[in-house]
């Protein structure tokens, strides 16, 4: 297989990537490339431009910012994985980052690269959504936060323009309890739903177009999940019950 | 960029896969390539060490890096790496298509791992498709491989 023709830029800084994609129709950033090769070997993404931002130096850092962890836009999952200090200031994360794929696809994808993907399904964004983070976007016109609950629009579309890059996440400090739990038919894949809890949050992942926020005592009201060839909507609608209840029973 | 220690140019055509510039330019045919998104770990190769998707990463990407394949896995000094010399004592392969792609993630779960629990071994494996073995021989192997790593 081959993805479609396009043209490949390789900034070596952020100002020059937000100048490329403020310049640029049609472009795409190119990070992990653990969702956005697959969709262009599929043929199912034809951008006209490649913004492939590897080459920018030291964006990869895991730091302690206002009493949580901030993870710049080339930190791997992996890195996230082995951090020790998400390992003590957000256990959840590292507990969750273990449930994304398999270690050989987190040594390549990155955090940042997976909350802009917005999968519906995808751990991630359910975690920064439990613990209310805020994402960091960066244009020409500047830089702006964009919290958790305002970031996730739609099946893999956020509130990112289309020439913004996502610098930074920032995670709130994680306090017990928390837990992620999810149902896959294998390990690593999808989830087929999932839940996430911070003390007394809960946000569901799998069974809406975003990661949504829930009452603990009733989580399935309201939800319209989708069925597939995987599971139906009732199954669905049954493992967020079952989830949320094995999540609060600690 | 630098595969198995020879430094080669940097195909011109940014859409070429890595999975595809070893195999097609390079002759390097012992990396594989089952399903090019990412499910199946045919493909895995280590750039600078540790384990990726050869499918996933456009050739242009590695330029400035280092790739090392099945081919050159071993040290000359001998004909098998520890990591193939496991397989091939705990019989890790029948058709031998999702051999490569077993043996480079292994490289990387001991780098992690060198004494894996069976559970981590479980993990560290759950990436690649074998349609063959059954992964029981498979996960023999990843500890016969620890065993010869450590000597
Ligand atoms: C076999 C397999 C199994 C997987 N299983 C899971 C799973 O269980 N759970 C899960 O959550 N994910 C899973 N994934 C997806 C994986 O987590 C991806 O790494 C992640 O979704 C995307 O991160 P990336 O860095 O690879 O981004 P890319 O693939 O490079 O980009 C993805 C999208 O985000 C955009 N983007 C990336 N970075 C930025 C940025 N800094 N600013 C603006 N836009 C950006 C890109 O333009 C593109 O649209 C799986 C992938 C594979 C191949
Ligand atoms: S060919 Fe790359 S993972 Fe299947
Ligand atoms: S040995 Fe045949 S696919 Fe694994």
């Amino acid at each position: 297989m081959k993805p479609p023709p396009f043209e490949y830029r390789a900034p070596t800084t952020v100002e020059e990537a937000c100048a490329v994609l403020a310049s640029l129709e049609d472009a795409k950033v190119l990070a992990g490339g653990q969702s956005l090769v697959p969709l262009l070997n599929f043929r199912l993404a034809r951008p006209a431009y490649i913004v492939d931002i590897n080459r920018i130096a030291a964006i990869d850092r895991i730091y302690e910012r206002d009493g949580g962890v901030a993870v710049q836009a080339l930190a791997r999952q992996a890195a996230v994985e082995d951090s020790e200090i998400v390992a003590r200031v957000c256990p959840l994360l590292t507990a969750a980052v273990r449930l994304v794929a398999h270690r050989v696809i987190r040594n390549r994808g990155t955090l940042c690269g997976n909350l802009a993907h917005a999968d519906p399904a995808s751990e991630l964004p359910a975690v920064l959504l439990a613990l209310g983070g805020h994402v960091v976007a960066r244009s020409i016109r500047g830089e702006r936060v964009i919290e958790a609950d305002r970031l996730f629009s739609g099946v893999m579309e956020t509130a990112l323009a289309p020439d913004e890059l996502l610098v930074e996440a920032w995670f709130p400090a994680s306090s017990q309890p928390f837990a992620v739990i999810e149902e896959s038919r294998r390990h690593g894949d999808f989830a087929l739903a999932g839940v996430v809890r911070a003390v007394d949050r809960l946000a569901l992942f799998g069974v809406a177009p975003t990661p949504v926020l829930a009452d603990p005592r009733d989580p399935a009201r309201g939800l319209q999940p989708s069925g597939d060839l995987e599971a139906t909507a009732e199954f669905r609608l049954h493992l967020v019950r079952v989830l949320t209840g094995k999540a609060f029973a600690a | 960029m630098k595969v198995n220690g020879v430094v080669y140019p940097t195909p011109a055509d940014p859409r070429r896969l890595l999975s595809d510039h070893l195999r097609h330019d390079l002759g390097l045919t012992g990396t594989h390539v089952g399903c090019e998104h990412g499910v199946c770990g045919c493909c895995t190769v280590l750039l600078d060490g540790a384990p990726v998707r050869s499918c996933l990463l456009l050739a242009v990407q590695a330029e400035g890096h280092e790739v090392t394949t099945i081919e050159g896995l071993a040290s000359d000094a001998a004909p098998l790496h520890p990591v193939q010399q496991a397989f091939h004592e705990c019989h890790g392969l029948q058709c031998g298509f999702c051999t490569p792609g077993f043996v480079l993630s292994v490289v990387g779960l001991l780098a992690q791992h060198p004494n894996p629990t069976p559970e981590q071994v479980d993990e560290g494996i759950a990436g690649n498709l074998c349609r063959c073995t059954g992964y029981a021989s498979i996960r023999r192997a990843v500890h016969r491989a620890a065993e010869l790593s450590q000597k």
